[in-house]
């Protein structure tokens, strides 16, 4: 426990995390502004040479930054856009990015937990078992190797046929995607107990699942947790993509496919950033539980 | 005190293959070990006397020779759970309580519950660490963790205890009183003791067996069979008898360290 919280919000400000990420932030949002213009100035050229009249520096300025179907909207177009189709919008509707979201989310969260099931009983076989890690190893790498875009359309297909369509061979391609990291972090997690821990649990004669349950999982923890962080970041993505070849349904990628077919930038963008958001959300109720986890089991690192 | 043969080591050899050609850890090595005995392993690092109690605890696997351990092999005397083992950290889970820490051997052996609690409370008792059942590992000073890791190798009533310098990174007050604690320990319980370290005095103070050990090959230069009486207060340590002991181990130690 800080002895001085006042102290301490001190510090966090003058040399913490506050000022090179609002710093970093306004940067971009200068720079994006600058874009904006530069993208959207040919038309509004066009526009100006047809009706023959000569734009001042601020009128070109204030027009591309208010266009009503930009190359690039301006980051305030972009949060009213978000604003309007979040607050102003039913749930239900098809234009609401909180029904889109949803969509996603609950593909993620299908994705992830199967995902993480599967990866950890892949990280398991390659612990205990010599012949899984030769024989399944190289496959878990090869199937990371292969575009997600080119096999996810495979997979909808396939499995449409299969008689499954909709949220289902969706979460099949986030799952693809998310348990790559957590195979690779458990296998590390599984084997971390130093030696002495392992010939203690000799000494005691304990049976491979006892050590299994009773020192590598728990050991494991730290290891876990970063893993789960990974995956649900590839789990979002895997979900996006899937939802590309998908056609119908809905989902923050069908709404950025469907924005990027009738060149609406604004729903492209507004989809961009409510995944980041998603992402950002789902990574950070992750990183909570792990803190109070690792806390209670004084694993710390 | 009944004169049985608890452990028995004949001829025993063991090298290990390395990349620099083979290492001879332990080189024709013959003791006898009988029930009730405090045996000590003393020598400089690299003699294998940490190696020695490996094998007899099956951790380590022998290249020849003969080892039984209460009249079976080692790993079968591993398997019916016949010793415990201190190794030189104390190796607590920091996820663990103090109580479930040392419960822990229980639950994998499958004692029942109550039965673990009762043992649990008995052995704390007997390190001198009730009422710490509810502390974690981090809230214990090296000397305490140490104390329950001992409590923990006695939890399941295992006649042979392995000690492989369990004080040796505690500092000389603590393992001063903790050898004491042994000792009294080691009298009421009538457990066989096998204990590496690399003090001296430490040596010549637990044991009722001391067995002098040289490097380069692993061999055993000297077993001395102590006559002090097993009522040992500190001042022991200053006594005639205690000195002379000391001495011949000394000059064991040295004696193997000329044939170099």
């Amino acid at each position: 426990m800080p002895v001085t919280p006042m102290n301490n919000r001190k510090l966090i400000w003058s040399e913490g995390k506050v000022v090179p990420v609002v710093s970093i932030i306004l940067f971009i949002v200068i720079i994006w502004y600058g874009f904006s213009v530069v993208l959207n100035a040919p038309w509004e050229y066009d526009k100006a040479k047809r009706s023959s009249i000569t734009l001042s520096k601020v009128e070109l300025i204030s027009n591309t930054w208010s266009q009503k179907r930009p190359k690039l909207p301006t980051p305030h177009q972009v949060t009213k856009e978000i604003w309007d189709t979040t607050v102003n919008k039913k749930v239900t509707s098809k234009r609401s990015l909180v029904y889109h979201g949803l969509i996603t989310f609950y593909e993620t969260i299908y994705g992830f937990v199967f995902g993480t099931c599967l990866g950890i009983l892949l990280a398991i076989g390659i612990v205990y078992n010599r012949a899984t890690a030769m024989s399944v190893m190289p496959w878990i790498i090869t199937s990371q190797t292969i575009p997600i875009l080119a096999i996810a359309p495979m997979i909808v297909v396939a499995l449409g046929s299969a008689g499954f369509s909709g949220l289902m061979p969706i979460a099949i391609i986030s799952m693809y995607l998310s348990f790559f990291p957590v195979v690779v972090g458990m296998v590390k997690g599984l084997k971390s107990p130093d030696q002495l821990e392992i010939d203690q649990m000799k000494t005691w004669s304990a049976s491979k699942f006892q050590v299994l349950h009773k020192l590598r999982a728990p050991r494991s923890m730290p290891y876990f947790f970063t893993s789960l962080k990974l995956g649900m970041a590839a789990s979002l993505v895997g979900a996006i993509v899937g939802e590309l070849p998908s056609g119908g349904g809905g989902g923050l990628g069908f709404r950025m496919l469907s924005g990027s077919t009738f060149g609406n930038t604004l729903h492209i963008w507004s989809g961009l950033f409510s995944a980041a958001i998603l992402a950002g959300t789902l990574i950070a109720i992750i990183g909570v539980i792990q803190k109070i986890v690792l806390k209670r089991m004084s694993l710390e690192m | 005190m009944t004169q049985s043969n608890v452990i028995s080591v004949s001829d025993l050899d063991l090298t290990f293959e390395t990349n620099d050609g083979p290492v001879h850890a332990l080189r024709n090595v013959n003791l006898e070990i009988n029930k009730g005995d405090f045996v000590s392993f003393i020598g400089p690092s690299g003699c294998g006397k940490t190696t020695l109690l490996r094998v007899l605890a099956d951790l380590d696997e022998p290249t020849g020779g003969i080892v039984t351990v209460n009249g079976v092999s080692p790993r079968e005397a591993r398997e019916s759970r016949s010793y415990g083992y201190v190794f030189q950290a104390a190796g607590l889970y920091p996820w663990r309580t103090i109580a479930a820490n040392v419960k822990l051997p229980l639950e994998i052996m499958g004692y029942t519950k109550t039965e673990q609690a009762e043992r649990v409370k008995k052995v704390l008792d007997l390190v001198e660490l009730s009422g710490f059942e509810k502390k974690f590992p981090w809230q214990l000073s090296g000397g305490m963790q140490q104390r329950v890791s001992i409590a923990r190798a006695l939890a399941f009533d295992a006649d042979i205890l392995f000690m492989d310098e369990p004080f040796g990174a505690l500092d000389e007050i603590v393992r001063d009183h903790l050898n004491e604690q042994l000792l009294k320990l080691w009298d009421s319980t009538n457990k066989t003791i096998c204990f590496v370290t690399h003090s001296i005095p430490e040596a010549v103070y637990l044991s009722t067996k001391i067995v002098v050990m040289s490097p380069r090959p692993g061999r055993i230069i000297d077993v001395i069979d102590s006559n002090l009486p097993s009522e040992r207060p500190l001042e022991i340590r200053d006594s005639k008898e205690f000195i002379e002991i000391s001495q011949r181990v000394r000059e064991g130690l040295r004696a193997g360290h000329t044939d170099e």
